[in-house]
């Protein structure tokens, strides 16, 4: 019961790992690629959350400040992988990961 | 007394976060998935507030709600027929997929609780870190700043050309 009341680094890592696991499922099972990135920004979520528990509880800033560029380069990922699943309906008229079999228009 | 409430909010903001990551991931309906990602996103910005890193909690408030979640949904409205109402999801290797969550989670979750041993300091980080990181931004890490904006920069420049509608080769011809 102590270890259910008192917060401490295992329950950030359970609550990560649960996310890790959700956003991979996400992945293998989605087939609208847009549902695949909302998998990819889950993952990356649980990834933050372990960088900034483990700097909380060792005292220094390292995971404080790789999660903020773990931040910056989501939003860069977001940005460039949206406009390639644009391009990919214009070409395809589909966003359905598991019918594109092609690399040519 | 107040260490109860903290308990209690705290697993109040996790159960927001797994509960509506679990629906994100489970509903079939694109633009439920997207509203509840919203959900998702909030609870780790609260859960950031407890691990006493508010600089962070605002900026996954600032990036991944205003940034993000804005354009996962232009990329919904873009890419489905909304007039159609063809908003669903499919579903493939549904048995694979339950398997690999279930082994996964399970097995980081007893990796985290019983077999890895963590080191246990005495200093924690307290209060507010907002002037910390400044300072490390400035000292330590400046290098990687400047090199992490580059970056973004060129990839938004690389966004807008590659999701740009009409043609360049159109414009030269006339």
């Amino acid at each position: 019961m102590e270890s259910f009341s008192t917060i401490g680094l295992n329950h950030y890592l359970v609550i990560s790992a649960i996310l890790f696991g959700l956003g991979l499922f996400a992945i293998v099972t989605r087939k609208n690629a847009i549902v695949v990135l909302m998998g990819v920004e889950l993952i990356l979520n649980a990834a933050n959350i372990n960088l900034v528990a483990f700097s909380k509880y060792n005292g220094g800033m390292e995971g404080v400040m790789f999660s903020l560029f773990v931040i910056v380069l989501a939003a860069a990922e977001a940005a460039v992988a949206l406009a390639i699943i644009i391009n990919i309906y214009k070409t395809f008229n589909t966003v359905d990961v598991s019918s594109i079999d092609s690399m040519k228009e | 007394m107040t260490n109860t409430t903290y308990t209690v909010i705290f697993y109040l903001f996790a159960a927001i976060t797994v509960f509506s990551a679990a629906f994100v991931v489970f509903s079939k309906n694109v633009i439920y998935s997207a509203f509840s990602l919203l959900f998702t996103f909030f609870g780790v910005a609260a859960l950031y507030v407890f691990l006493s890193a508010d600089f962070i909690a605002v900026t996954q408030v600032i990036v991944y709600v205003g940034g993000i979640l804005v354009l996962l949904l232009f990329g919904v409205m873009f890419t489905n027929k909304i007039m159609l109402t063809d908003l669903k999801t499919e579903v493939l290797n549904i048995v694979p997929g339950i398997l690999l969550l279930i082994t996964i989670t399970g097995g980081l979750v007893y990796t985290f609780l019983t077999r890895a041993e963590w080191f246990t300091t005495a200093s924690q980080l307290q209060g507010s870190v907002v002037e910390r990181i400044g300072f490390e931004t400035m000292s330590r890490y400046v290098l990687p700043f400047e090199m992490v904006s580059i970056l973004l920069l060129l990839a938004l420049i690389g966004a807008a050309f590659l999701a740009r509608f009409d043609k360049p080769r159109k414009m030269n011809q006339k």
